[in-house]
């Protein structure tokens, strides 16, 4: 990583939340830069869900501030940040069962384009090229046609990454977004959206339980713990760090030093 | 103060019985969703069976065992039920089964006039409970001492049932989560068709208790079903322990509403329960709907505008629709323009359920406005018929906006039951505000201006609203706005993740959806001259919904199908027989069985199945692909 830019894409501050005196995030604080890649790791149950879900609206937190290219955006409402160029594909993926996978992307595009509130003329002719380049983008292109519904679940993980792209956003947060792929799509489907997000200068930010997917594409790996960040810093030094060998060790967890397809497996 | 006290208790006692149906009810609805709408039918089946049974058989244990045994014969009734129809229809389209419990109702409402004829029955005292009890120096009817303690005893043993032994584990499980349940290995079909018994016998029992207080009459159903619905939706769904306590209330409203407020004690528990529901949107004891796991159905088509071959086809159908007036008579022309004016009615309310997912139990109240809106802009204003319908329209919208905006803060059956709270709150201002509408008589001589008051010339004016309406709302589904509609119905969270919220754009299809409403309760005013209470009642609500769960809530406008069978076929049955709501019903029961998706479903049915081997199972990976 070569120096930062001065003004961080986004910048979070001691960020908190608790359930039932249950502290699920505690304190978190780190930033991110344009074009960076931040992979957010921890065994299960760390906060990661939870810090992402703060992230972009879905949960307010009790403490803390985020900022937004320098706007505070704390506790703002998910559809308000989409409006400031936020996006994200959920853990349980979510997309429109009942259209097209084509109409999916052209409902994100419509979204993004303010242009939903109008009554007349036919949505399914309204940004067709463009939603079919983001379709080819990911790999569906060749499923168009089909209800979003029937498609595989690793295909409704590359829809959501369709819907969030179309809408040209600033950031870009993935919750597990290679789950219920093939080993070998995965690494594909996150060199594909690195180098989207490097070339667009979108900082991406991702959860993920496969270790080679984090420590090969990521710039920065922060590590949450029981909701505290254990670690931060580029993946050779996290990969190495005593606390985070600890914390995945101790949860009875494989985690092999030397790169090849290993995975965290609980 | 002491009457007062008295008051207190007479509440008390009513609560008894209303608890016992809505508990059942309650019950039927966490474990298998099915919105029983026969239970009130269940219950007056129940006291009329427990009639019979205590006049046959006299003295304490005569008179209990005839409740009892009433009780159990109709639970027993409902068990064959269970089994032989909804059983077939719990994989169907979400609320068919309402459908077909509707069916039900109108088949019993009809036996039991063949049974026990027309007049209202008196059961018989309790024996040994005939006289009353002085309290506080009131008269209180011993039997109502007996209902007061009934009501906790059978909370009570509703909770040992519940909370100690296997099947009320089981129940309760089911009721948060019955996916799960299912995949515990637990036997789906013999858990529902218990819980389904369960609850008929509730519901009959709650019936027959009542028979030594009110006369019985076959009417009563549907004054229950309502009360009950409005019950277990304060109390929240699936939790006895609501609807106990919102039993109470509503019976407390009841007996101390006519006394502080005889004009409008009939809204005033509707305005409680939308009070109830704006501030707790699961009711007093209710939690969220856990997110039923059920996909769509595989292979069903995404909607789609009609094609080039399909619009001539409709085109082609309007023009021989068009010819109707030049070879049929005047009658066959005035049920036409009926029948075309109840399919926009229809079509208006399926594009909030199937675009929207929005349910309405409360339709008629934009109906109801419109026709309303119409009549007083001619009584009062003088206008011209289509000025007033405009009227009648803005009316709708005002109404559709107003109830609009608190309902589409609530979902599923919660959504269901504030657009029937604030249609029966409509409709009692129709029937109460007599000074303006008329109330129960009703305002009369509204006829079409002269160029539309042939039959025939009226005829292609509804013809004209209806083909106009249909194109409209279908021009709408598939527009930004529509498409924007199905996105927050299908995920309201991946919506608002783009940016889409799900209230704005509920109520903007609500409020459209009212108008379009409101334009048929016009022209039904001009079509028969007149406009009553009824025309916001619940019973035009129910139609409404029949016609789209007939026509296929899977479809974009099957409900226009459903509303030209429907009204049809019971304008034809009322002309034929005198039982044509036992007809009516076996009708809508043998349509449900043989067309589970609904007749509009059929024709997807019918269509050549896609090509499903279209998609490649495995496509390439994007980019480079392989490990670095």
């Amino acid at each position: 990583m070569t120096g930062r830019p001065a003004m961080d894409l986004l910048a979070v501050e001691g960020l908190a939340k608790s359930y039932g005196g249950v502290g699920a995030v505690r304190g978190v604080s780190f930033a991110l830069a344009p074009g960076e890649v931040l992979a957010l790791i921890g065994p299960n149950g760390a906060g990661k869900s939870t810090c992402f879900n703060m992230l972009n609206g879905q949960i307010r937190p009790d403490a803390g501030r985020i900022r937004l290219a320098g706007t505070d955006v704390t506790g703002m409402a998910p559809r308000r940040m989409a409006g400031l160029g936020v996006a994200r594909s959920f853990q349980i993926a979510a997309t429109f069962g009942s259209m097209t996978v084509r109409e999916n992307v052209q409902a994100a595009c419509l979204v993004h384009a303010g242009g939903m509130a109008r009554p007349f003329g036919r949505a399914d002719r309204r940004f067709r090229p463009e939603a079919e380049r983001w379709l080819d983008h990911v790999g569906l292109l060749a499923q168009a046609d089909r209800p979003a519904a029937e498609l595989a679940y690793g295909d409704v993980k590359r829809l959501e990454l369709a819907m969030a792209l179309s809408g040209a956003p600033r950031l870009l947060l993935m919750d597990e977004p290679t789950a219920g792929m093939a080993p070998k799509e995965r690494h594909g489907l996150m060199r594909a959206t690195v180098d989207h997000a490097r070339r667009n200068g979108i900082g991406l930010m991702f959860t993920e339980h496969d270790m080679d997917i984090v420590f090969t594409h990521a710039d920065r790996v922060l590590v949450l713990s029981r909701g505290r960040l254990i670690a931060a810093g580029r993946p050779e030094a996290v990969r190495e760090d005593p606390d985070v060998r600890a914390t995945y060790l101790g949860g009875g967890l494989t985690f092999a030093a030397a790169p090849g397809r290993t995975e965290a497996v609980s | 103060m002491d009457f007062v006290f008295a008051q207190f208790l007479t509440g008390l006692a009513g609560a008894a019985s209303l608890f016992l149906v809505a508990s059942g009810l309650s019950i039927i609805f966490g474990v298998t969703r099915v919105v029983n709408f026969a239970h009130g039918a269940f219950a007056m089946l129940g006291a009329y069976v427990a009639y019979t049974l205590t006049a046959r058989f006299s003295g304490p244990f005569g008179f209990w065992g005839g409740i009892l045994g009433a009780s159990v014969l109709v639970a027993l009734f409902g068990a064959v039920i269970e089994m032989a129809l909804l059983r077939r229809l719990y994989r169907a389209p979400e609320l068919f089964q309402l459908l077909a419990t509707f069916g039900l109702t109108l088949v019993f409402e009809d036996l039991v006039v063949l049974v026990w004829g027309p007049d209202d029955l008196l059961g018989p005292r309790a024996p040994g409970l005939a006289g009353a009890v002085e309290l506080f120096g009131q008269a209180v009817p011993s039997y109502d001492l007996l209902l007061i303690a009934l009501g906790p005893i059978a909370f009570g043993l509703l909770w040992l049932l519940f909370h100690r032994t296997r099947f009320g584990v089981l129940v309760r499980a089911a009721t948060q989560d019955r996916e799960m349940v299912a995949a515990l290995g637990v036997d789906g079909r013999w858990l529902f068709t218990a819980v389904f018994t369960l609850g008929v016998f509730m519901a009959a029992f709650g019936g027959a208790v009542q028979l030594p207080r009110d006369a019985v009459n076959h009417t009563i159903d549907l004054r229950l079903i309502v009360d009950v619905f409005v019950v277990v939706v304060i109390g929240g769904l699936g939790s006895v322990g609501g609807a106990f306590v919102a039993s109470v209330l509503v019976s407390e409203l009841d007996a101390f509403g006519i006394l502080v407020l005889p004009g409008v004690s009939l809204v005033l528990v509707f305005v409680v329960m939308a009070l109830v529901l704006v501030v707790r949107p699961f009711g007093l004891f209710g939690r969220a709907e856990a997110p039923s796991r059920a996909v769509p159905e595989p292979g069903r088509k995404p909607p789609a505008p009609l094609s080039a071959p399909a619009r001539l086809a409709v085109a082609a159908l309007v023009a021989a629709t068009a010819t109707v007036p030049l070879w049929a008579g005047d009658y066959l022309v005035t049920v036409g323009s009926e029948i075309l004016i109840v399919a926009i009615f229809a079509a208006s309310l399926q594009f909030i359920m199937s675009a929207g997912a929005m349910v309405s139990f409360g339709h008629a109240a934009y109906f109801g406005l419109g026709a309303y809106g119409a009549a007083l802009a001619v009584k009062l204003l003088g206008l011209p018929m289509l000025p007033a319908l405009a009227c009648g329209m803005l009316l709708a919208l005002a109404g559709a906006a107003l109830f609009g905006w608190f309902c589409v803060r609530l979902s599923g059956v919660y959504f269901a039951m504030l657009t029937l709270a604030f249609a029966q709150i409509a409709w009692s201002v129709a029937f109460g505000w007599t000074g303006v509408t008329g109330g129960d008589n009703g305002l009369l001589g509204l006829w079409p201006d002269g160029w539309a008051a042939s039959p025939r010339a009226f005829f292609w004016l509804c013809l004209a609203a209806a083909a106009a309406s249909v194109a409209l709302i279908r021009a709408l589904v598939f527009s930004p706005f529509g498409l924007g509609l199905r996105a927050v119905r299908d995920s309201a969270l991946r919506a608002e993740a783009l940016g889409l919220g799900r209230a704005p754009v509920q109520w903007a299809a609500f409020a459209l959806a009212g108008t379009v409403a409101g334009l048929a309760g016009g022209l039904f005013v001009f079509l028969k001259g007149s406009v009553f209470p009824d025309s916001l009642g619940i019973g035009t609500s129910v139609d409404g919904l029949v016609m789209v769960l007939l026509g296929g809530i899977g479809t974009v406008s099957g409900g226009v199908v459903g509303a030209v069978v429907y009204k049809a076929l019971s304008v034809w049955l009322i002309s034929q027989t005198d039982h044509s709501k036992l007809a009516l019903g076996l009708v809508i029961l043998a349509l449900v069985l043989l067309f589970p998706a609904g007749l509009g479903g059929l024709a997807s049915r019918l269509a050549p199945r896609r090509r499903r081997a279209a998609a490649p199972a495995v496509h390439p990976a994007v980019g480079v692909g392989g490990a670095p």
